[in-house]
């Protein structure tokens, strides 16, 4: 029987086999749990819903996170299936394109500042607050999905970086306010993988090369592997851990200095 | 090994979801292969991983028709 056995977790993000949500989705699934998905728009849902169906899931929802109602709206759909939540998988980050490669000051701007953070960090708690009745008495469990940008500078990377920290900020105010609800918030900082939404960063190659000549475990990783974090993160395995933000990305965060 | 021009109408299939005859040399992604702009980003990055090469977006913009990929990754590609 595997770990996540009848848990029931909404999966918020996913738009294509490559995504790091289908990684997840299908660790999740391969555990045992039952899942939902959102779709961001109507051009998506097509993908969504074939992706779902994959998983042995018939429940998708229409969400754009920047939408309140939408938000809320999620929950109220999933009332007709589920009479409770256990997770909630966040997935879901934004920038304009034109923001991510160059000089930082050149090319960010107040729009695009506050829309990388509306969309990356902001998202994760309206998600919370509008699941939040649903997760009660059901030892839930948040996941999001950061990256070492937001401790670190990263070249072209830019605005994300703040949102990025703004997200992890939010993962453990997020955890000190559902705590005592017994609901625990953790993200998972990965590596670089290719995903439509890498497919935004200037030089995204060139990134994978440098962590795979560099990295402790010389390689890349995959959206199986943080898959599999993010399912011990939601199941009960992982009961005593909240506010982390946790690695999977070949050890490169811990490295100081290579002499290639 | 396959030529290019087979190995990048196969990515193209599986990508897309088209019907291999509709994948002409001339046939372009978006009108006559249906494609969005999800499914374009997609197809570049599946094509960046079966020639081993990168495929900046400036030259990703600019293409698009199975020919203008096969001249491009037999002129950049390592894999090729």
């Amino acid at each position: 029987m595997g770990f996540l056995t009848d848990k029931k977790i909404l999966i918020v993000g996913l738009a294509s086999n490559r995504s790091i949500a289908w990684g997840i989705a299908q660790a999740m699934k391969r555990e045992g749990a039952e899942l939902a998905f959102t779709y961001q728009n109507e051009k998506l849902r097509d993908r969504v819903e074939k992706l779902a169906s994959e998983c042995g899931s018939e429940i998708t929802v229409p969400c754009d996170v920047s939408s309140d109602e939408e938000i809320e709206a999620v929950f109220d759909h999933l009332d007709d299936y589920w009479d409770h939540v256990d997770g909630i998988v966040h997935s879901v980050a934004f920038a304009p394109r034109d923001e991510l490669g160059g000089d930082y000051l050149d090319v960010v701007t107040r729009e695009g500042f506050n829309i990388a953070h509306e969309i990356s960090s902001y998202s994760f708690a309206a998600l919370a607050k509008a699941g939040r009745n649903k997760m009660q008495g059901r030892n839930a469990s948040l996941i999001t999905l950061s990256y070492l940008g937001a401790e670190r500078t990263i070249q072209n990377y830019n605005v994300m970086g703040p949102a990025k920290a703004s997200l992890e900020a939010n993962v453990r105010y997020m955890a000190q306010a559902l705590g005592p609800e017994n609901i625990r918030v953790n993200a998972v900082s990965a590596g670089p993988i290719r995903t439509l939404a890498a497919a935004g960063i200037s030089n995204f190659k060139r990134m994978m090369d440098h962590v795979e000549n560099v990295a402790p475990l010389r390689r890349n990783i995959t959206t199986e592997e943080v898959g599999n974090m993010a399912a011990f993160l939601c199941s009960d395995l992982a009961s005593g851990v909240t506010g982390e933000i946790v690695y999977v990305d070949a050890g490169f965060n811990t490295i100081g200095m290579t002499l290639a | 090994m396959s030529s290019i021009q087979e190995r990048v109408k196969k990515i193209v299939i599986e990508n897309l979801g088209a019907k291999e005859e509709d994948v002409t040399n001339e046939a372009s992604f978006v009108d006559d292969l249906g494609a969005d702009s999800l499914d374009t980003v997609e197809l570049v990055l599946s094509l960046e991983e079966e020639f081993d090469c990168e495929i900046p977006d400036d030259v990703a913009d600019n293409i698009t028709t199975v020919q203008q990929v096969i001249d491009y990754i037999s002129q950049n590609a390592k894999g090729s």
